[in-house]
């Protein structure tokens, strides 16, 4: 076809201004494709941060916040649960398991969780995976600790490594009289795991034995080998991860504990609670979509205006079409023609940029972000997005070949140039 | 001079032509024709209306009033498009200069006329090699003319290459704009003969616009404008 390869050549007689609109259009389709990318991975990544827990329970507030900190270390609990309801609740019939969970402490900006060894065989992410060990194992003295990946790596901490916990989240006041040890770092996970400190419940409680108001009592301290000898059982816990035997159940004990009479509780179904956080979050999504998509319309606008300003120079051109027998609609053909070959070639340019993209950035923001961005053949929704690029390319290059349209009819056969 | 037969090449009867753009003018032709297989030189200064006629004849521009007929057909008869088909069918056209699409190879630009033009491109079995039997009479290496763009090639084989274009397929008409003002007196010479001889050999009659007479000698007929259109200007009627 004659025609093509004319314009084919056309464009590349053009190839510097031509070649700035296509990387132009190329770079905004990659960076829509990448937000769409990150969307759903985040989405993704988000929604599976916990699994197989049917129920979270901590005390009344709301079950965003109880989610937020319960499971993503955001944020604190107005308030605890006491272990005589959190006993009550394990021994109810319906409850297959329970974990409980101790917030409060932290170590160098780190969340401290104080924590039973059922935690590491109860919490599941991303679609029912169990945690794994990649150093070192549980808990098997008083005073070990747990690392998630990420606080290994982040402070550069190996098995055997001696830790302070500090008291509070924001606190210069230490636990420096009992000094933990690590006997276990976990393995990646993307999860808020990664970033927390693991304790034993009774480790939490060892520390503030001796305290009393946010500070240690004077003169009463309790050394470290002495408060092996105590009972350490707490006397509350911020919350705690339930199991159900039967799903069937799970209806019945949420609303028994949120109805419980001795203690205001609250109990979640973590899915609906993350549901409802993604909605909060999903604004911003929604902001970003919209921006990469007027990031693609103004390079499709850069695209007209470019073919706009090319038409003065190629009245010659037209001129000369119009000689031969071409029809006013041959000239807009041409430039409709022209516009949608710019959007095809940066089309498949962007997606070569996105897949480059991911490919070189996938490592680096699994391990920065926990996010796992697959790289996977284009969805249906993908080519749709990219055919919708095209054919608004030719939507707007509409506009400079009306305008060559009428160049055409005014001008004739008449060549100033 | 051949004999005038009956159905004319070029015939313009009473024609008026009122241009409103910037610089309004208004162009009268009361009779000019020309006869099938003649060749014609048609004098005019710049701004006495030639470009225009051009046009006309060509059907690239309509006029209000008054009756054209290339090749006895009627062009008020012809939808838009259809004197746009016409065009490529029955007329060749070589302009003063600037004639080629510059990224186009040679042989692109001549072969392109063929595919507005299906009768053209019926009268012909095999196009390139008709292309190339043309570029080739009228002194253009074949490797420049399929390899090369046209930006490649001199004003001067420009000008051929577009000589090629509007003789291919034999067109019944070829209309030429000053072509050879940009090419010097040598090659002016070698060009017009080239010209002559392939619109001979296809049986189409010429009509060449110049301002200079000299060339004159060649044709069968020397006409001047001013004689044949009067052309008004200022404001627009």
């Amino acid at each position: 076809m004659i025609f093509l390869r004319l314009a084919i050549k056309s464009l590349i007689s053009r190839r510097m201004t031509v070649g700035l609109t296509i990387f132009a259009i190329a770079m905004s389709v990659a960076l829509f494709l990448g937000v769409e990318k990150v969307r759903t991975g985040a989405q993704a990544s988000f929604a599976d941060t916990i699994s197989d827990t049917d129920l979270i329970v901590g005390a009344r507030s709301g079950s965003v916040q109880l989610l937020l900190y319960s499971v993503f270390r955001i944020g604190n609990a107005t308030n605890n649960v006491s272990w005589d309801s959190y006993q009550d609740i394990a021994a109810r019939p319906e409850v297959d398991w329970i974990v409980p969970m101790s917030l409060g402490d932290s170590h160098r900006g780190y969340r401290v969780m104080g924590t039973t060894d059922a935690f590491f065989e109860r919490y599941r992410y991303r679609g029912g995976r169990a945690l794994d060990f990649a150093n070192g194992g549980r808990f098997s003295d008083l005073f070990d600790t747990v690392l998630g990946a990420d606080v290994a790596s982040d402070l550069g901490y190996k098995l055997g490594d001696p830790i302070i916990v500090a008291h509070g989240l924001e606190s210069f006041t230490e636990h420096d009289d009992k000094p933990f040890r690590v006997s276990g770092i976990l393995a990646k996970t993307g999860t808020p795991v990664d970033r927390t400190v693991l304790i034993s419940l009774e480790g939490i409680e060892a520390i503030h034995v001796d305290w009393q108001g946010g500070a240690q009592r004077p003169g009463r301290a309790v050394s470290a080998d002495a408060v092996r000898a105590m009972d350490l059982t707490p006397s509350a816990i911020t919350a705690a991860l339930v199991g159900v035997k039967s799903r069937l159940q799970v209806f019945r004990l949420q609303r028994e504990i949120n109805e419980y009479p001795q203690e205001p509780l609250l109990a979640i179904l973590p899915g609906v609670a993350l549901q409802e956080l993604w909605g909060i979050v999903g604004v911003a999504e929604t902001a970003l979509i919209g921006v990469s998509a007027m990031v693609i319309a103004t390079a499709l606008l850069g695209m007209a205006a470019m073919i706009f300003a090319g038409l003065n120079e190629r009245r010659r051109e037209m001129a000369i079409l119009r000689a031969l027998g071409a029809g006013h609609t041959t000239i807009v053909a041409m430039l409709l023609l022209e516009a949608t070959l710019i959007a095809t070639v940066s089309a498949a340019l962007g997606t070569l940029l996105l897949y480059a993209g991911l490919w070189v950035a996938r490592p680096y923001v699994d391990a920065a972000f926990g996010l796992y961005l697959p790289i996977n053949a284009p969805t249906i929704h993908e080519l749709g997005f990219l055919l919708a690029v095209v054919a608004a390319a030719a939507f707007v290059s509409l506009v400079p070949a009306i305008r060559a349209y009428r160049m055409s009819l005014a001008h004739g056969m008449t060549i100033r140039s | 001079m051949k004999e005038n037969t009956a159905i004319n090449a070029v015939q313009l009867r009473d024609v008026s032509f009122t241009w409103t753009g910037r610089s309004p003018f208004r162009l009268d032709i009361e009779d000019f024709s020309i006869a099938s297989g003649e060749t014609v030189l048609l004098l005019g200064e710049s701004g006495s209306g030639k470009s225009t006629l051009l046009s006309l004849i060509c059907g690239v521009i309509a006029p209000e009033q008054g009756d054209i007929q290339v090749g006895g057909t009627r062009l008020a008869d012809l939808s838009s498009g259809a004197r746009d088909q016409f065009r490529a069918n029955h007329i060749g056209v070589i302009f003063q200069q600037f004639n080629l699409l510059s990224y186009a190879t040679a042989l692109d630009n001549v072969l392109l006329a063929l595919h507005f033009a299906p009768e053209r491109r019926g009268r012909i079995g095999n196009p390139r090699a008709e292309a190339l039997r043309l570029t080739d009479a009228l002194g253009l290496p074949d490797s420049l003319v399929i390899n090369a763009p046209a930006s490649a090639l001199s004003v001067g084989q420009q000008q051929r290459v577009a000589v090629a274009r509007a003789l291919i397929g034999a067109p019944a008409l070829i209309v030429a704009d000053e072509p050879t003002s940009s090419l010097d007196a040598d090659a002016q010479a070698s060009f017009l003969d080239l010209l002559f001889a392939q619109a001979k050999e296809a049986n189409s009659t010429l009509l060449m616009v110049s301002h200079d007479e000299r060339l004159g000698a060649r044709f069968d007929r020397l006409v001047d404008l001013g004689n044949v259109a009067h052309v008004e200007r200022g404001q627009a009627a």
